[in-house]
């Protein structure tokens, strides 16, 4: 195996041992459904023009939201956060591996373990109960497992990034905070995306967010169709590596900085 | 040419000064005041393959400095440093490779993962190939008595049992050299000489080049044919233990038991240093009076039960070190 392959999962293996939390975030995040699903019902009771998206489809849409919700890249690892505060972060320098991508997998772990967790319970109760449906066709379904690869490889790309960002903030919730809240509501998770207004619709569609939800779950329902997978796809991918870029060379600063001033 | 060298290292920190007070904090907002503090003033040794140097100094004095410098995680400001013909902090990944390091304060393993676990976790890390690590971790199990420990998560460890599994996780790569910064911090007796045996084992028969930083004078006298003792970046010595003695001072104690308690023993030539019941403690100069001269006046004086002359314990000798340069 190789080293970050390896940390990936062993990291993975641990994270699956916090079966409470999970039990607890299954039951926040089911009564969250609930009351989301409530909403938008009370909204096309009332409306009376056409909407982007059928109310069937909202349901599918929230629920999908409620299951892969710890998917997103909506807080900061706290064992990094600590190693900054203590100082000792110079130490995983000890390692013979580089740090960024050292990182990057523990953020891959850290958001697929729970998510798993959580995603499995979710569906079959959503499913059976609350009006989740199946994907559309196999080729949707296939176009939207596709599309979770890459929304998990952006997602981690986005929290190892704020993790970075922890070695100049000292509270560091600040940047983390504001990133948590940019991506609940331009990745759609809040309001889908069709519902926005039309001159957002174009920023939307090219900032990184939409490939964390809106991508994937609309794929899910068939409300885009399979075949743009390849485009979708590229966007969530080219906006990773960019991100990757970027983070690789910040966090090269924060450890010369580091390493010149002794943490 | 030394497997280690350092030379003329210089080091040195600005540590952002805060004002007391309210008003102080204020006006930190607005103007930091900057102190610059000295780890490394000039620092230079040399270290052959196979040595076991003894790195002593009292807190603050540039221990860790070096040893992270060394490590290849802190940049100095000037001077040369090599570790097997590598200069660390430019080829950082590959020093980590050939480097092991243990710091008593603080774990490498993953704190809720079993130690066995760990170990398949740095064998992925190090890149070694399973069969190497097998024969490296099977003779490091027994060598630290640690076949019931390997399937226990870290968290649940006794201090000493950590350290053990510490030291062999730091050793599981095979590396040529190794660092301790304060093994035997905390340790309990019997944790300790377990932890000496392994270091005199693995410098001795395996022949990895070891530097030791600890407070712990047991540790030197048990382990070290070297020390260097550093003071506020500054090295003040740099030799065996006894070149030290010699340096600071060539006196030696000889201790009296008496027969009869309250003794008083009195002698022109010695000084009393401490009295216990049966146990008199005198030092004197060896160049002033011999041991044997010495030793017949207080026979001729004395009822004696047993009497013996030994050297001043070292960390006596340090102490002194220190006081020197003070002064």
């Amino acid at each position: 195996m190789t080293p970050y392959w390896a940390i990936l999962s062993a990291r993975f293996r641990m994270l699956l041992q916090y079966r409470a939390a999970a039990a607890a975030g299954f039951g926040t995040q089911l009564f969250w459904g609930l009351i989301r699903v409530m909403i938008f019902e009370a909204f096309y009771r009332s409306t009376t023009s056409a909407q982007p998206m059928s109310y069937q489809e909202v349901v599918t849409y929230i629920w999908l939201g409620q299951a892969l919700l710890a998917l997103l890249p909506w807080n900061y690892d706290r064992d990094i956060h600590a190693l900054v505060r203590s100082g000792n972060v110079a130490y995983e320098l000890l390692r013979p591996l580089d740090l960024y991508w050292h990182w990057y997998a523990r953020a891959v772990a850290w958001r697929v373990a729970p998510a798993v967790l959580r995603a499995l319970p979710m569906f079959i109760v959503a499913g059976l109960f609350f009006g989740l449906q199946a994907p559309v066709s196999w080729a949707s379904f296939g176009a939207w497992l596709i599309a979770l690869v890459g929304a998990l490889l952006l997602s981690a790309a986005i929290t190892t990034l704020v993790n970075i960002s922890l070695m100049w903030t000292i509270a560091g919730d600040g940047i983390a905070t504001l990133v948590s809240t940019l991506v609940i509501i331009l990745s759609g998770m809040v309001v889908p995306l069709p519902f926005f207004p039309d001159w957002a619709q174009s920023i939307l569609n090219f900032l990184p967010f939409r490939g964390l939800v809106d991508v994937p779950f609309r794929l899910y329902m068939g409300h885009l169709p399979p075949g743009d997978i390849y485009g979708l796809f590229a966007h969530q991918l080219g906006w990773t590596l960019a991100l990757v870029a970027v983070s690789h060379h910040v966090l090269g600063r924060g450890t010369r900085r580091l390493v010149v001033q002794g943490g | 040419m030394p497997q280690i060298v350092v030379d003329d290292l210089v080091k040195t920190f600005r540590v952002a000064e805060r004002q007391p007070g309210l008003w102080g904090a204020a006006r930190g907002l607005l103007k930091r005041r900057h102190r610059t503090v000295e780890a490394l003033a000039g620092v230079s040794f040399g270290i052959e393959t196979g040595e076991l140097v003894g790195y002593i100094g009292p807190n603050g004095a540039g221990k860790s400095t070096t040893v992270k410098v060394l490590a290849g995680i802190l940049v100095p400001d000037s001077g040369r440093c090599e570790v097997l013909g590598r200069v660390p902090w430019r080829e950082r990944v590959a020093n980590a490779r050939e480097i092991g390091v243990v710091f008593g304060q603080r774990t490498q393993l993953w704190w809720d993962l079993p130690v066995i676990e760990s170990f398949e976790l740095l064998r992925d890390i190090y890149r070694v190939s399973p069969q190497a690590h097998l024969r490296s971790r099977d003779e490091l199990v027994d060598m630290l008595d640690m076949e019931p420990l390997l399937d226990v998560p870290v968290r649940q460890l006794s201090l000493g049992q950590r350290m053990r599994c510490d030291l062999a996780a730091a050793l599981l790569h095979s590396p040529p050299v190794l660092y301790l910064d304060e093994p035997t911090i905390g340790l309990d007796a019997v944790s300790k000489l377990a932890v000496r045996d392994f270091v005199r084992q693995l410098n001795r028969e395996r022949g990895v080049t070891i530097i030791l930083t600890t407070h712990d004078m047991d540790d030197i006298e048990a382990l070290c044919t070297r020390i260097i003792v550093i003071n506020e970046g500054h090295i003040l010595s740099d030799g065996t233990l006894n070149d030290l003695r010699a340096r600071v001072t060539t006196e030696r104690w000889l201790i009296v038991d008496l027969a009869e308690e309250d003794g008083d023993v009195a002698d022109p030539q010695a000084t009393v240093i401490s009295r216990e019941g049966h146990r008199v403690c005198l030092r004197f100069d060896p160049d002033e009076v011999s041991a044997a001269e010495l030793i017949g006046r207080i026979t001729a004086g004395h009822a004696i039960r047993d009497l013996f002359v030994e050297n001043p314990p070292i960390e006596e000798i340090i102490a002194r070190l220190y006081g020197e340069q003070c002064r």
